[in-house]
């Protein structure tokens, strides 16, 4: 293991997945939070003819020339939508849908066409599709690096702003915010986080960067700034954990490893999440409806023994469970762990009989809005 | 800004809100069309019309959230852009995502974005002044509590209690009576009368005809155009509600004689 650390290019992949990690968590607060999800995916299927044309303009596989061209067709992109949205009655989602077909149709008929010229040069091309993180050099790592220190030190600047503009836009332009200004910042950093992305994983899986670790980060919080932090925190474990298991084991390939690895972060958060996760609220639900029915059948002793004139009247349980219809044992035995009530025998019936403690008949008697079920 | 108010010259400076020629199209179909209104300062102001009659696109395109196709605004003399400070505004409660990771409080300290300026952080005085804005709604004991989990009348009073931190002139609600119990529309009201009785104007997006006469002292009738505009007492009449609300007269013409002349 320690080997496979020291070596040079994973150092690359491991520098290279966290700061896209940041960069993209980050960023996919704000994308998820405005619902703008797609947002990033469209930015970076769009990018797919700009690294083409960034191709075709270098005439060799220059990475500035293809980084530039990447985000320029992003930025394309999102000056169409913009255009659709405000031009004709088609609404967001539809006209990002239809951006983002439009700019990967383009890109991929610009792809086959470089293939097809036989230009030794073009090799490789096809891997910003799926990202290609082990051809990640150190020179590269600088630019993602510088993009991503001016990402975290914009959100940082701007952070109420970006608060405000997310959560009630109009309400922002009001108190004389620049919100298109901001808003088009924030586009700008996400396409900058999709460039910085390509070379990890592609641009068909780069969405699930900006979108995964900040879904799977507000399971967890009820604070902006901490979800923030959270999501990059998500991005950047995912980041090392996809590209440690892809240099451990031969032939897999990193992007994808990655945003798997971001996936189960965010399954395991939609399950296990103290507040919103499905096991802990059917825990709640079945722990509510066991308290629902300890109270009924509680009630019910309290009221036999009310209506025999003796707190400690003994209670047939064949009785009770004639009047609840069901057997009540499950409950009677969890009201006897709790001490509410306990089993006593009644001669000369052999069967058995319960009988209110001292508590229980205490909490028989508070009213159920008083009582604080959640214990 | 203290430049301009010596040379553009204040128009219809006595006037809270002026409105003229006012017009705001929707591809090419007019929502608004010829607006021209006036609300004095220190009044409670209803805008009342049937739905569809540009009630709350009236309001946005004063707060220049909707562009008008002709026309201009004025408060208190002065273009709106000059005069944001001294407008505090309150949305329809629906227009926001209310699952929006945040606290009762820093919603309201939002308030205060716009005087804080720009890389400074709300700090504790401005906190401060959020929980008193706060107090003031009877919210102090939600300060804390995430947005989601605030009934609808508490969202709102949280909201109105964003306006009231601005401490501004002239205040715009849209609907803020919507949806919210009793008690808490009582509460609204007491604090809005609060506010006019302090000097402030407030013009409030109102849908029940039924409480108009009770809660507000000036009002405006919108249908696509003004039908009528003036005190409550004398505006307020069955002739105009018919031209306002047309088709639904029979229910109208009952709410009007319903309702006891103060």
């Amino acid at each position: 293991m320690l080997d496979i650390l020291s070596d040079f290019t994973l150092q690359n992949v491991m520098i290279g997945a966290t700061l896209l990690g940041i960069i993209s968590g980050v960023l996919g607060t704000f994308a998820v939070l405005r619902k703008q999800s797609l947002l990033g995916d469209t930015l970076s299927h769009a990018a797919l003819p700009g690294i083409c044309i960034g191709f075709l303009v270098a005439g060799t596989r220059s990475l500035p020339f293809i980084l530039t061209g990447a985000l320029l067709a992003g930025a394309a992109a999102a000056l169409v939508v913009v255009f659709l949205t405000r031009t004709t009655r088609l609404k967001t989602d539809a006209s990002l849908g239809i951006a983002l077909s439009v700019f990967f149709a383009l890109g991929i008929v610009l792809l086959t066409m470089i293939q097809n010229q036989g230009n030794a040069a073009q090799g490789g091309l096809d891997s910003f599709l799926f990202g290609q993180a082990a051809a990640i050099l150190r020179s590269d790592l600088y630019v993602m690096g510088a993009i991503t220190l001016t990402a975290v030190a914009l959100v940082t600047g701007l952070w109420k702003e970006f608060k405000l503009i997310s959560f009630d836009p109009s309400y922002a332009r009001t108190l004389g915010l620049p919100v298109l200004a901001l808003e088009v910042l924030l586009t700008t950093m996400i396409a900058l986080a999709v460039v910085v992305g390509l070379q990890m994983v592609g641009v068909i899986l780069m969405a699930a960067m900006i979108i995964a670790p900040a879904v799977a980060a507000r399971q967890w919080t009820n604070k902006l700034g901490v979800m923030a932090a959270l999501s990059a925190l998500f991005g950047v474990v995912s980041g090392l954990v996809g590209s440690v298991i892809s240099a451990s084991a031969t032939g897999l390939s990193t992007g994808p490893l990655i945003v798997l690895a971001a996936s189960v972060i965010v399954v395991t958060s939609l399950v296990f999440a103290p507040e919103t996760g499905l096991l802990p609220t059917a825990l709640r639900v079945r722990r509510d409806k066991f308290s629902l029915k300890s109270r009924l059948v509680l009630g019910t002793i309290y009221r036999l023994a009310a209506e025999h004139g003796d707190p400690a009247y003994p209670a047939e349980q064949a009785m009770i469970d004639a009047f609840h219809r069901t057997d009540t044992s499950a409950v009677l035995s969890r009201l006897e762990q709790r001490g509410l009530v306990r089993s006593t025998a009644h001669h000369p019936e052999p069967t058995p009989h319960w009988v209110l403690t001292p508590k229980g008949l205490e909490q028989a008697q508070t009213p159920l809005d008083q009582s604080g079920e959640t214990q | 800004m203290d430049d301009r108010l010596v040379t553009a010259g204040l128009h219809e400076p006595g006037l809270a809100v002026h409105v003229e020629d006012l017009t705001v199209s929707y591809h090419s179909k007019p929502v608004l069309w010829d607006i021209d209104f006036d609300i004095p300062p220190g009044v409670m102001a209803a805008i009342v019309g049937p739905n569809g009659a540009g009630k709350s696109t009236l309001i946005k395109s004063i707060l220049d959230l909707v562009r008008p196709t002709a026309g201009h605004v004025t408060i208190h003399g002065l273009p709106y852009r000059d005069q944001r400070r001294k407008v505090g505004y309150v949305p329809q409660r629906s227009s926001v995502d209310w699952d929006f990771p945040t606290t009762a409080l820093d919603v309201v300290t939002m308030g205060l974005y716009g005087q804080l300026g720009w890389l400074r952080r709300p700090g504790r005085k401005d906190k401060d002044r959020a929980r008193a804005a706060l107090a003031r709604v009877g919210m102090e004991d939600y300060a804390d509590r995430q947005i989601s989990q605030l009934s609808g009348g508490q969202q709102q009073r949280v909201f109105i209690a964003r306006a009231l931190v601005q401490e501004a002139d002239v205040y715009f609600l849209d609907e803020p009576m919507a949806g919210v119990d009793a008690t808490t529309e009582r509460t609204i009201v007491k604090i809005l009368h609060g506010l006019r009785d302090a000097g402030k104007t407030v013009i409030v997006v109102h849908h029940d005809l039924q409480t108009v006469r009770t809660y507000f002292d000036w009002l405006v009738m919108l249908n696509v155009r003004v039908i009528a505009q003036g005190p409550v007492a004398e505006t307020y009449t069955a002739e105009n509600l018919r031209r306002a609300y047309g088709g639904q007269i029979a229910l109208l013409d009952s709410a009007a004689t319903l309702t006891p002349v103060d």
